[in-house]
């Protein structure tokens, strides 16, 4: 039987914290207190560790070890504090996958209305899967994608079908 | 299929990643207003064959209102804008009289907000 068209694995070492300021006036203080370039518009800055993703005009996304998430929530509110703003754990809302393989790229196609091909490689692509929201970045070998814990199920499902063996979207 | 770009993230989305939200541009008329003009905001629409303005939500995305200006008889998309413009802004007037020459604006884009409701629908 031939081979599944990508690993998909559920990763659950990665904390979140959300992010809502207005990112003209908070920008500087949230990069630094993030230790990433604020990335921009529909992109995402990494350093290996961390992420901090664009999500939407007035919202980020820091994507962290979930051991860093308390301490680096702290200094993020602290950072915050004189501005209008949000910073919360949303680690516990969400649920991240891995889709590693030559052909991750195809089992993401079956799966969202979106270009991902077209996507640059820092790029940060907010969709759906099916029928739930996700986000959608690369990774070394790969593509992360983060959507709602409570569609967790669901999404384990729809990635590991668009990933059955045999599935491949390139002509045989 | 329609494919709108989101003026707030610049995702050229497809109409499944979108909400629908209606006619774009509509006056309020609340307390104070006559009882033809409150029924009139409340459920008079147009259904025009051609040029129409509309609100759309990116609802799988990054979740903010716009507008869009498209043909509702050949889904040709004129261009969205920020939902913050009481008007249609001249870049997508002009793009939509390159396409009809003979197409004129109804609302006069120099007042601060719409004034009246749609031409024909009050009583």
């Amino acid at each position: 039987m031939a081979e599944a068209l990508a690993t998909i694995s559920q990763v659950q070492d990665r904390g979140m914290i959300q992010i809502r300021a207005d990112l003209a006036q908070a920008g500087d203080a949230i990069a630094e207190a993030a230790g990433l370039a604020l990335p921009e518009q529909g992109r995402i800055t990494t350093d290996g560790n961390r992420s901090l993703g664009w999500m939407s005009p007035d919202e980020l996304l820091l994507v962290l070890p979930l051991a860093e998430t308390a301490e680096a929530l702290a200094v993020l509110q602290d950072a915050l504090a004189t501005e209008h703003a949000l910073v919360l754990d949303v680690s516990d809302m969400r649920a991240m996958f891995r889709i590693q393989g030559a052909r991750a790229l195809d089992v993401l196609a079956k799966l969202c209305p979106a270009d991902l091909a077209a996507m640059p490689d820092d790029g940060l692509r907010r969709t759906r899967a099916a029928q739930a929201a996700c986000g959608i970045w690369r990774e070394p070998g790969g593509y992360a994608l983060i959507g709602f814990r409570s569609v967790a199920d669901y999404l384990r499902a729809i990635l590991a079908g668009a990933a059955a063996p045999g599935t491949g979207l390139d002509p045989r | 299929m329609l494919t709108l770009t989101c003026p707030y993230c610049g995702i050229a989305a497809e109409e499944t990643e979108l909400q629908p939200g209606g006619e774009a541009h509509l006056k309020r008329f609340g307390p104070g207003s006559s009882d033809a003009e409150f029924e009139a905001y409340l459920f008079a629409r147009r259904n025009p064959k051609g040029v129409h303005f509309e609100r759309w939500r990116h609802a799988y995305g990054c979740g903010k209102w716009f507008m869009a200006a498209r043909d509702t008889a050949t889904l040709q998309v004129y261009g969205t804008y920020k939902a913050q413009t009481p008007f249609p802004t001249p870049e997508i007037v002009a793009a939509i009289q390159h396409r009809h020459p003979q197409w004129r604006p109804d609302f006069d884009a120099t007042s601060p907000t719409p004034t009246s409701a749609p031409e024909g629908l009050t009583q």
